[in-house]
């Protein structure tokens, strides 16, 4: 057995951990027992991506792993190179410090016999979230998003409010469509190409591109696919599941969603441009000249929702928006150093989302349940850790310098000077848009921090030691990425000439 | 002068982020009303009347290009069965003309979903054991969502069920039941030989059990289908198809060896996992059925 390769087992392994951890939670009764499995789960993943990572950035590799017994165009197949590997690491860390820092939102919001099927659901997520970035094949690709979706809901939904409710059918609606295009693309890109898998799919997309043989039904699944995959993580003009959905979750659900459930179809469309449909493909049908009117479109429209809004949930919500057209921006503008300054984005705001929202809902929490900005003001001084998370984060995704926000901005602007004919505009927008963050950003920076008049604010420093730990590490993680974003840049974009092969 | 003083005001209330009130006298006039806000916002067709015609035109509008895109492309698909499709390539050809040997099924299908391309089926048993998940995690009675009414209503109901005659209901569903789940289970155990698997037969036995307990309701259900043995069943038949499917992927992946023997192709204890995967996924399908049934009438099973 010595010609085994462990390491390239690592992507299966980490997918079967995770939906394996799902499943044996659904035996469990108690919250705390599920939490435990749960953050073990997640923490021996992150290990595991952790070797990966290090494995193929130091081969310089892309590989994949034959899923079965069968080879590539008949059996399923992982993929797995510097990219996926970045990405799995990422998802890993701030999955565990999300759940343990919002652990006790959940045993606070939840009924206590369903807290374990909220963990039963927040290990399923993690698996489909891997398999999304992992996969080679664009059918488990489409299963895992049926699988994401279903987990999705129920994260929303778990609080068991009326509002939670609402909001969980009207993403549900909205995602179904979603899925539903995508599904649509794929039935008919398989009848034109014959193939499920990528490497193979793009030689025959090629060979349509050449013959010109079905070439209105390749755009038309092109357009199908990455609409599904734009209303699927929330491009601007589809947008309108996220506030009703992240305001009535617990912060917990909405950190998860909005930092990484969106960056796992972010991720997906990224591996589609690359391996099935190819960077010239994309290209010749115009496709990211769209991605990135939209995408500009989203960074304008986000910010001026989010400065209209008066619920913090429902601002950062909005803010999401925006921040998804920065990544489209990048991903649209169909080079490679705009893919390198889109990935390096994901990872900015993944880390700050979260952060932002754990913070926010511990200030909804201490100021009596009421979720207006008005209402929190002196939040911070009654919880200064969550406050000084609150304002890291801000100052990020506004873009000052030392955080990561501001090094993805450099990276946009950097990327504009190489694609000829949208460097105006993307300064521009990125300019108005920068403006736009800190006129919502900074207000609520100032009313947490703004004493309430006739009250006592006695600040509480007995915050649970899981929630400081998580708020610390994101702290952290967001000076590192600002600071020390060389190796990751460098990684990302050896992973994206990789990919482009 | 006013104007600009209202202005300033404005900006300063906002960047304090309060709530900006211009007109105080007849904000607190609004405000004493205190009108008694409703989270459902109540969609009735007046409310939405000014938008009606926008939003009809619109979606007709939006579906004929749909419908128009949807024909073109059909237009410049493939022809249905043409030999010379970019469908029939070397995939099919390796699905029919070795399919028996590789995976020991006589029947096709079942070879491609639970061999080939076992990965997406187990995908696939994961969202109905999620969706079922889900279902419970929104219905299952708790404190939250107990009401009296309904509480009253399902004693009411399970009365009914005891002392109500319904001849027709019961001996029908007693001789039926039986030989739906009899069906169910030969269409599972069958599933490599010929055309039905886990998924199909799963459903028959579905509904086979959701028949006796319409007919004899939910309380003699319980005497042998508790939640206890739902959870047991569906987590057992997931665990099972998990460990099979991780053995084959991590022995074929790494050509290990120890492949499972194949067996004699049209034996019924031919096809190596394929007929333990069946009765897992049957299992699991049938589990789900009757769950969904159960939740959405008692909000219990």
């Amino acid at each position: 057995m010595e010609h085994i390769n462990w390491i390239h087992n690592i992507p299966f392994f980490s997918i079967f951990l995770a939906m394996l951890c799902g499943i044996i939670t659904a035996l469990v009764k108690n919250g705390k027992v599920a939490f435990k499995i749960h953050s073990t789960m997640v923490f021996i993943v992150f290990i595991m991506s952790v070797i990966l990572l290090l494995s193929v950035v130091k081969n310089n590799e892309i590989f994949t792993f034959m899923m079965g017994h069968f080879p590539a165009p008949w059996g399923n197949e992982l993929r797995a190179g510097p990219l996926e590997a970045l990405m799995a690491v990422t998802f890993s860390l701030v999955m565990l410090l999300t759940v343990s820092g919002g652990a006790e939102f959940v045993f606070k919001d939840v009924v206590e016999e369903k807290q374990s099927l909220y963990f039963i659901m927040l290990n399923a997520l993690f698996g489909s979230m891997l398999a999304l970035v992992y996969t080679n094949d664009i059918f488990t690709a489409y299963v895992f998003i049926e699988v994401n979706t279903i987990a999705s809901c129920a994260l929303i939904m778990a609080k068991g409010t009326p509002q939670s409710m609402v909001g969980t059918t009207h993403y549900l609606v909205i995602s179904l469509l979603g899925s539903g295009l995508f599904l649509l693309g794929l039935c008919i890109l398989y009848s034109i190409t014959g193939h499920l898998l990528f490497p193979q799919m793009k030689e025959a997309i090629l060979e349509i591109i050449k013959t010109d043989q079905y070439r209105l039904p390749l755009l038309v699944v092109t357009g199908f696919m990455f609409i599904g995959i734009a209303i699927k993580s929330a491009l601007f003009p589809f947008h309108s599941m996220l506030p009703g959905a992240y305001l009535a979750a617990i912060p917990t659900s909405s950190g998860i969603l909005s930092g990484l459930v969106l960056k796992s179809y972010i991720i997906l469309g990224i591996k589609l441009i690359y391996c099935v449909f190819s960077a010239e493909v994309m290209h010749t049908l115009k496709i990211t000249e769209v991605l990135f009117v939209f995408g500009l479109a989203g960074m304008v429209m986000g910010s001026v929702y989010a400065i209209r809004e008066r619920k913090m949930k429902r601002m950062l919500a909005y803010s999401s928006v925006a921040q998804i057209g920065y990544i489209y921006m990048g991903i649209g503008m169909g080079s490679r150093v705009g893919m390198t300054a889109a990935c390096f984005h994901i990872l900015a705001h993944a880390i700050t989302k979260t952060l932002l929202f754990l913070c926010c809902g511990s200030f909804v929490e201490n100021s009596g349940g009421k979720e207006k900005i008005y209402h929190m003001r002196g939040a911070a001084l009654r919880n200064p850790l969550a406050g000084i998370g609150y304002t890291v984060g801000a100052l990020s995704m506004i873009g000052v310098p030392l955080l990561a926000g501001f090094i993805s901005k450099i990276y946009f602007a950097t990327a504009s000077v190489y694609s000829s004919g949208k460097m105006a505009a993307v300064l521009i927008v990125l300019g108005v848009s920068m403006v736009l963050n800190a006129l919502y950003f900074l207000p609520s920076v100032i009313a947490i921090w703004t004493p309430e008049k006739g009250k006592e604010n006695k600040p509480n420093f007995s915050v649970s030691p899981l929630f400081a730990v998580s708020i610390v590490g994101f702290v952290i993680l967001n000076f590192v990425l600002g600071i020390f974003y060389r190796p990751i840049t460098r990684i990302i974009q050896m992973s994206i000439e990789l990919l482009a092969q | 002068m006013e104007e600009k003083k209202k202005l300033w005001k404005h900006i300063k209330a906002w960047v304090d982020g309060e709530e900006v009130i211009l007109d105080a006298d007849k904000y607190i006039i609004t405000r004493s009303k205190k009108v008694k806000k409703d989270w459902r916002r109540q969609f009735s067709v007046e409310t939405i009347k000014g938008n009606t015609k926008l939003y009809g035109f619109l979606s007709v509008a939006i579906s004929a290009l749909f419908i128009g895109i949807m024909l073109s492309v059909v237009n410049d698909l493939p022809e249905f069965g043409n030999p010379s499709n970019p469908v029939d390539n070397e995939v099919m050809e390796r699905y029919l003309e070795s399919g028996i040997e590789e995976t020991g099924a006589v029947n096709f299908v079942a070879g491609m979903i639970l061999d080939y391309r076992a990965f997406d089926t187990f995908a696939e048993a994961n969202v109905l054991f999620l969706a079922v998940m889900s279902v419970v995690l929104l219905l299952k009675k708790d404190k939250q969502n107990y009401s009296e009414k309904e509480e009253r209503e399902n004693r009411e109901d399970d009365f009914f069920d005891e002392n109500e005659k319904r001849p027709i209901l019961k001996i029908g569903g007693k001789i039926l039941a039986p030989l739906i789940i009899l069906y169910g289970i030969y269409v599972v155990l069958n599933g490599h030989l010929s055309p039905g698997g886990g998924f199909s037969g799963g459903t028959i036995i579905g509904a086979g059990l959701i028949l006796y307990a319409s007919a004899y309701g939910q309380k003699k259900m319980q005497t042998f289908f508790t939640f206890r043995t739902f959870t047991l069943i569906c987590v057992g038949g997931l665990l099972t198809y998990c460990a099979c499917k991780s053995y084959s992927f991590f022995t074929g992946a790494n050509h290990v060896g120890f492949e499972i023997p194949k067996g004699i192709p049209g034996n019924i204890l031919s096809a190596g996992f394929i007929l333990p995967l069946n009765i897992c996924v049957g299992l699991i399908v049938a589990c789900t059925m009757y769950g969904f049934y159960a939740l959405f009438t008692k909000g219990d099973i």
